[in-house]
C-alpha cells in the first residue's frame, strides 16, 4: 500500500506530516533524521510529525515523494529499544478508573500488567512519554477536575494512553500507581528514559 | 560604600557581577537549545534573538554569549572590576554610576561601579550584554533559563553573584547600531496554517484584518491575545502535534496565543498561522496593552505540490 502523507505548511522552515497512524509515525521518525539533510527538529505527535530546517533553510521540492519512498521501503535497521517498568500499582484513581471501565481494581492492574505499550510520541514536559498500545478495555476518560499537583514517578491512564510523569506537575490523567524509574534525569545520559519507538512492558514492584 | 564586594587577587575566579536588585523578572539567555524538542525540551532562549546577538557585537561577544534579558524593570548591578557593557531590546533609562548611557551603544563601567536598568517604554525585554559573556552551565547546550520547565539557572535573586565567560572576540567593531524603533503598534506576518481548515470560514479573514490586544498574560512561553474571536469549525478534538515558535495556538475559546521561546513541544489546540522567522524577534517584545495586527505572507517559495497538499 502505497501512502501519501499530506503535507502542511508550518511557517517558513517547517511542515506537518499527516499520516494514518502513530506506527507510521513511528517508522517514519526514525528514519527521517537520515534522510533528510538540514533538519533540526523531528517531533513526533499522535498521527504527525513535525518537521523543521535549520534556520535560512526550506523544506525540498520533492519532500513528498521523499517521505512515500522512505514510507514504502524498509523500516530502521536499528533495533527497537524494549524497556521494562517496574511499577506499584496503589495509585488514588485505581477505582475511579475500575469503575469507569466496569471491571475490579485488580483486574485493571491484571490488564495494565499483561499489555505490550509503545511510546507513540514526547511532549508535555521533558521526557513525558506518550505510551499507546495498553488494552482496548481500559480507556477512562480524563479527570474532570485536574489535579494541582501529580508527583513524579506516577503512572497514569488517560483515553488510549499511559504515561509516567517525569516531574512533579500539574495533571488531568488518572494515577494507578507509582513507576519505580525516574523519566527525565539531566545527570543520566541520556536524559531521558523513553524514546518514540520503543516497546514498554510493566512489571509489579517486588 | 560600604557593601562594596571584596576584591580578589589577581588570577583568582572573581565573582565579578553582583545582583544587587534582579528587577521584575531577569533571566540568563542565549540563543537556546532547538533540536531536543522530541524530548520534549522547549527551544528557549532570548525572547527577542535579534537584540540578544546585536548586544552581544556591540560588546564584542560571540553573537550567542549568554546575556541577562529582563522584563519590563531591569536589574541593578555591581562591578568588581571594570566591564563593557550594552543594551539592546526594550528601550530603557540605564544609568551607569548615575550617567545616563545610551542604547545600542557600548559603554564601560569602573570598578565597583553600578548599572542601574529601570523600566522599558516601549518593548518589554532589553538585553544585557557584558564583554566575556555570562558564564552560566550549559544544559543541553545553552545557558538559558527555560520558564516552562525549569531547565537552566534560575532567574536572578538580590545577592546573586555571577560570573563572566570567555566569549570574548576581538575588540567591538560597532559604536551604535541603529534599528527599527518599538512601538505600541505593530504589524506581523505570518503563513496560515497548519490548521486553518479546523476554523470557521471567517476566522482566516478576522486574523488578517482586525487589530488584536496583547493581555496581560505574557511570559517566555506566550502571550495571550485578545480581539475577534476566532472559532473553531467543530467540536472535534485534536490530538497532540508538533508545534512551532510563533505558532498562533487557538483554544475553543478562540481567543489565541501567540507560542514564543519556552512553548511546550507538542500542543492539543489548532494552530491557525505561524509568524515567518523575520518578525518572530519582535513578537519577543510585546507587551500587555500593545495593539497586534497580523498580514498575510505568501507560503513559503519552497513549497511541496500542492496536489499533495490534505
Amino acid at each position: 500500500m502505497t501512502i501519501v502523507p499530506g503535507i502542511r505548511p508550518v511557517g517558513e522552515r517547517a511542515v506537518l506530516v499527516e499520516l494514518p497512524g502513530n506506527a507510521t509515525v513511528r517508522k517514519l521518525v526514525r528514519l527521517v533524521p537520515q534522510a533528510l539533510g538540514g533538519v533540526d527538529e523531528v517531533v513526533a505527535g499522535h498521527d504527525t510529525v513535525l518537521i523543521s530546517w535549520e534556520p535560512g533553510r526550506t523544506p525540498p521540492h520533492d519532500l513528498v515523494e521523499r517521505l512515500a519512498a522512505l514510507l514504502a521501503g524498509p523500516p530502521s535497521t536499528t533495533p527497537v529499544a524494549r524497556l521494562t517498568v517496574p511499577v506499584t500499582y496503589d495509585g488514588p484513581d485505581l477505582q475511579v478508573v475500575a469503575d469507569a471501565c466496569g471491571v475490579s481494581p485488580e483486574e485493571v492492574v491484571r490488564r495494565h500488567l499483561a499489555s505490550e505499550f509503545e511510546v507513540g510520541f514526547l511532549g508535555f514536559a521533558p521526557g513525558f512519554a506518550y505510551l499507546l498500545g495498553g488494552d482496548q478495555s481500559l480507556r477512562p476518560p480524563r479527570r474532570a477536575e485536574p489535579r494541582d499537583r501529580v508527583p513524579a514517578g506516577a503512572l497514569a491512564i488517560a483515553g488510549e494512553y499511559s504515561a509516567v510523569y517525569p516531574t512533579a506537575s500539574p495533571g488531568g490523567w488518572n494515577l494507578i500507581g507509582r513507576a519505580h524509574v525516574s523519566p527525565f534525569e539531566l545527570e543520566r545520559d541520556p536524559p531521558a528514559l523513553f524514546r518514540t519507538g520503543m516497546q514498554i512492558h510493566f512489571t509489579e514492584a517486588t | 560604600m560600604n557593601r562594596r564586594p571584596p576584591l580578589l587577587a589577581a588570577g583568582s575566579l572573581a565573582r565579578l557581577v553582583e545582583v544587587v536588585d534582579p528587577g521584575a523578572r531577569t533571566t540568563i539567555q542565549d540563543l537556546g537549545r532547538p533540536g531536543f524538542a522530541h524530548l520534549g525540551i522547549p527551544p528557549s532562549g532570548a525572547a527577542d534573538q535579534a537584540s540578544c546577538t546585536l548586544a552581544n557585537r556591540l560588546v564584542g561577544n560571540a553573537e550567542g554569549a549568554p546575556v541577562l534579558e529582563t522584563t519590563l524593570r531591569g536589574p541593578v548591578l555591581r562591578f568588581a572590576a571594570p566591564v563593557t557593557v550594552a543594551l539592546a531590546g526594550a528601550d530603557v533609562e540605564a544609568l551607569a554610576d548615575g550617567r545616563p548611557m545610551a542604547m545600542r551603544a557600548p559603554f564601560r563601567i569602573r570598578q565597583g561601579g553600578e548599572l542601574h536598568v529601570g523600566i522599558a517604554t516601549r518593548g518589554l525585554r532589553t538585553y544585557i550584554a557584558i564583554r566575556g559573556g555570562i558564564d552560566a552551565p550549559l544544559v543541553f547546550g545553552s545557558a538559558s533559563s527555560d520558564q516552562l520547565t525549569g531547565l537552566g539557572p534560575p532567574q536572578l535573586r538580590a545577592g546573586d553573584t555571577l560570573d563572566l565567560g570567555r566569549h570574548a572576540l576581538a575588540s567591538p567593531a560597532v559604536d551604535v547600531a541603529p534599528v527599527v524603533a518599538l512601538t505600541s503598534e505593530t504589524t506581523l506576518h505570518v503563513v496560515p496554517g497548519p490548521r486553518e481548515d479546523w476554523f470557521a470560514p471567517d476566522a482566516v479573514t478576522a486574523l488578517l484584518s482586525r487589530a488584536f490586544i496583547v493581555g496581560g498574560q505574557v511570559d517566555r512561553i506566550g502571550a495571550r491575545l485578545r480581539g475577534p474571536t476566532l472559532m473553531h469549525r467543530t467540536a472535534e478534538e485534536l490530538r497532540s502535534e508538533g508545534v512551532v515558535r510563533g505558532a498562533i495556538q487557538v483554544p475553543p475559546s478562540g481567543d489565541p496565543i501567540l507560542l514564543l521561546a519556552d512553548h511546550p513541544t507538542t500542543g492539543g489546540y489548532p494552530v491557525i498561522a505561524v509568524l515567518v522567522e523575520a518578525d518572530q524577534s519582535r513578537a519577543g517584545q510585546l507587551r500587555p496593552g500593545d495593539t497586534v495586527r497580523f498580514r498575510l505572507r505568501a507560503a513559503p517559495a519552497v513549497e511541496p505540490r500542492s496536489e499533495h497538499f490534505s
